[in-house]
């Protein structure tokens, strides 16, 4: 757990870069740090490990108060990624990856061994082991940024807009498989973003930020959408606020039978099976595959013939999901798939909106209980809030 | 050619002087040029005096040096420690710009990450700053090389034996073949030198060929 308390960065130019900041990193959890550019995400960041020094204030890491700590000796204990990962350009892909278990005496054959183990887990082929940085694309060394922040299996890793720098697709490849992997690991990682959509998809607790290194709210990415605490926050979050909280709820929704065929059937069996103009294609496993167009088939149902713009959705996903699902598919009832991914039914967007309304409304009354319930109560232990009031 | 020829021996031990006593000045330098140029790097106000002082080194008239010097050292005028000691100086005087500026192209992202990483000053130094600087000083050493094997002749003067003596030898009796002789001797020690310092920056240097590779 790290703990800010009340922690100020003034610059000897006057600039004050972080004020009076006071927010909890529960352990194991990812906290976001965002916000426009200039509002002291990094300065915050680099506070936690010493690389910047705080004017006031203090900040502990599992109760050490971090300025007791020798600042080397921290930081081989933090895990740090940066932008453009910041590799040692003179060293392999193996050695920039051991870098910091040698420097903590490691032996050589056990920060070896740990760092192919790594590379497997970050997705890098272990040929890339005796490769030097430029010869890999920014994803890839952005992966071996990663591997190498966690070489040493630091409880903490620090990532400062580590996936910025590289294009939208191997972004958004780059952050599911950080979600994976901090699934497994469980490190307490503070990330900071300028992407409120970033924020919102990785982060358990956000903190947004101002100009002049305020904290404006810390909250869950569901409450930030639901309710912003002011003009700032919901200007920062953006539109389609309450359309992508959906993105964040699950409810039961119904769904009704589909009348479906196999790969491989014949033209006149599809035909045979509803008068709808469209018809669900399932493989062997009774996995949905794809809607055809009854009258465009002939000879047998085949991949090619397949309408691909539908998406599929769970029965234990989140709403969003299922309403995307039932808006994308040709036919207008979205495909719904149980957690194995077997065909359950279909469901419209029509029949969504009760549930949605439902859960809405759920929200609403959970809310407004905290609000008038134990206000001191720290969130259920999660580590929350507590802006401190500034003093004048 | 035929004095060349009978004169062979002459050649060889006038040469292995020469390059003794410009190749052993240019290992000294360096040793002196590193910490002088990572201070110039390290401490801002250090800067302007290190870079300006040591380059006005260079502008000293070798010949003058060669005549003070001993009185300086206390050491006889044909002693080749008083070339060492003036070729060393002259080296030094090349090469700390070259190892602040070395340091000094060192990428920020890099120098930050080894700080996150837990890197105290020297090993950092060590370890990541002057790997990565070693392209740029050996770009200073191999003009340093070429500089010493010119400016050593010179000490003929004095009469400190080496290739330079060739050039007085070949003056006083109004004769070109050593003249000759010594030039082409000079052009090759510095291609030798050359030669060398590319070999160890290349094997010192083996990332700056990757890219090439991929
Ligand atoms: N070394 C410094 N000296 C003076 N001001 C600084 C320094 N570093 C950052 N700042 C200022 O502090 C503020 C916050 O900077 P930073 O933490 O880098 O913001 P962010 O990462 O959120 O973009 C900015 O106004 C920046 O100009
Ligand atoms: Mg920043």
């Amino acid at each position: 757990m790290i703990r800010f308390e009340s922690v100020t960065k003034e610059f000897p130019d006057g600039t004050v870069a972080v004020d009076a900041l006071s927010l909890t990193a529960p352990t194991g959890k990812i906290t976001v740090l965002v916000g426009p550019s200039g509002c002291g995400k990094t300065t915050s960041l680099r506070m936690i490990n010493r690389m910047i020094e705080p004017t006031g204030g203090r900040i502990l890491i599992d109760d050490r108060d971090t300025s007791t700590i020798d600042a080397a000796e921290l930081r081989r204990g933090i895990g740090y990624v940066i932008q453009h990962a910041g590799l040692f350009p003179h060293r392999t892909i193996l050695a920039n990856i051991t870098t910091v278990p040698l420097l903590l005496g490691w032996d050589k054959a056990r920060a070896t061994s740990h760092a192919l183990e790594l590379m497997d887990r970050v997705g890098l082929p272990q040929s890339f082991a005796k490769r030097y940085p430029s010869q890999l694309s920014g994803g890839q060394q952005q992966r071996v940024g990663v591997a190498r922040a966690l070489a040493a299996d630091p409880p903490v890793m620090l990532m400062d807009e580590p996936f910025s720098a590289v294009d939208p697709i191997v972004r958004e490849q780059l952050q599911d498989e950080f979600l994976r992997l901090q699934e497994e690991i469980g490190t307490t990682i503070v990330f900071v973003t300028h992407d409120i959509d970033e924020a919102i998809k990785l982060g358990d607790q956000v903190a947004v930020l101002r100009v002049g290194g305020r904290l404006a709210q810390l909250a869950a990415p569901e409450e930030l959408l639901s309710r912003p605490v002011d003009d700032f926050v919901a200007d920062f979050v953006g539109r389609d606020r309450g359309y992508r909280t959906l993105g964040f709820r699950t409810a039961p929704f119904p769904t009704s039978s589909e009348p479906t065929v196999r790969l491989g059937a014949s033209a006149a069996d599809a035909r045979g099976v509803t008068d709808d103009p469209w018809v669900l294609v399932l493989d062997d496993d009774d996995h949905p595959v794809g809607w055809v167009e009854r009258e465009r088939l002939d000879g047998t149902v085949t991949r090619d013939a397949l309408h691909r713009g539908g998406t599929v959705a769970s029965t234990d996903g989140p709403l969003r999901q299922a309403l995307d699902a039932a808006l994308s598919a040709p036919s207008g009832r979205g495909v719904i798939v149980g957690p194995d991914g077997v065909f359950v039914g279909t469901v419209r967007a029509r029949d969504l909106i009760e549930p949605i309304e439902a859960s809405a409304a759920r929200e609403r009354a959970a809310s407004s209980a905290d609000a008038s319930g134990d206000e001191a109560g720290e969130g259920a232990g999660e580590g929350i809030v507590v802006a401190e009031p500034k003093a004048l | 050619m035929d004095w060349f020829t009978s004169h062979l021996d002459d050649v060889w031990r006038l040469s292995v002087i020469h390059a003794y006593l410009a190749g052993i000045p240019l290992l000294l330098g360096l040793v002196v040029a590193l910490p002088l140029g990572w201070l110039a790097r390290r401490f801002s106000w250090a800067y302007p005096p290190l870079i300006i002082g040591t380059g006005l080194l260079y502008t000293l008239p070798s010949l003058a040096v060669f005549i003070l010097l001993p009185g300086i050292l206390h050491t006889q005028i044909l002693d080749p420690v008083n070339v060492l000691v003036a070729m060393t100086v002259y080296t030094v005087a090349l090469l700390v710009r070259t190892v602040a500026d070395g340091l000094g192209a060192i990428p920020d992202d890099v120098r930050l990450a080894a700080n996150a990483m837990g890197y105290r000053p020297v090993r950092r130094l060590l370890g990541v700053e002057l790997p990565l600087a070693v392209p740029v000083i050996s770009a200073g050493l191999r003009v340093a090389a070429v500089s010493n094997v010119s400016i050593v002749s010179v000490a003929a003067i004095i009469g400190v034996e080496q290739l330079g003596s060739l050039f007085t030898d070949g003056f006083n009796r109004d004769f070109f073949a050593p003249i000759v002789t010594g030039i082409i001797a000079c052009g090759v020690l510095s291609l030798l030198f050359d030669v060398v310092i590319v070999v160890v920056t290349r094997l010192l240097t083996p990332w700056t060929r990757a890219r090439a590779a991929s």
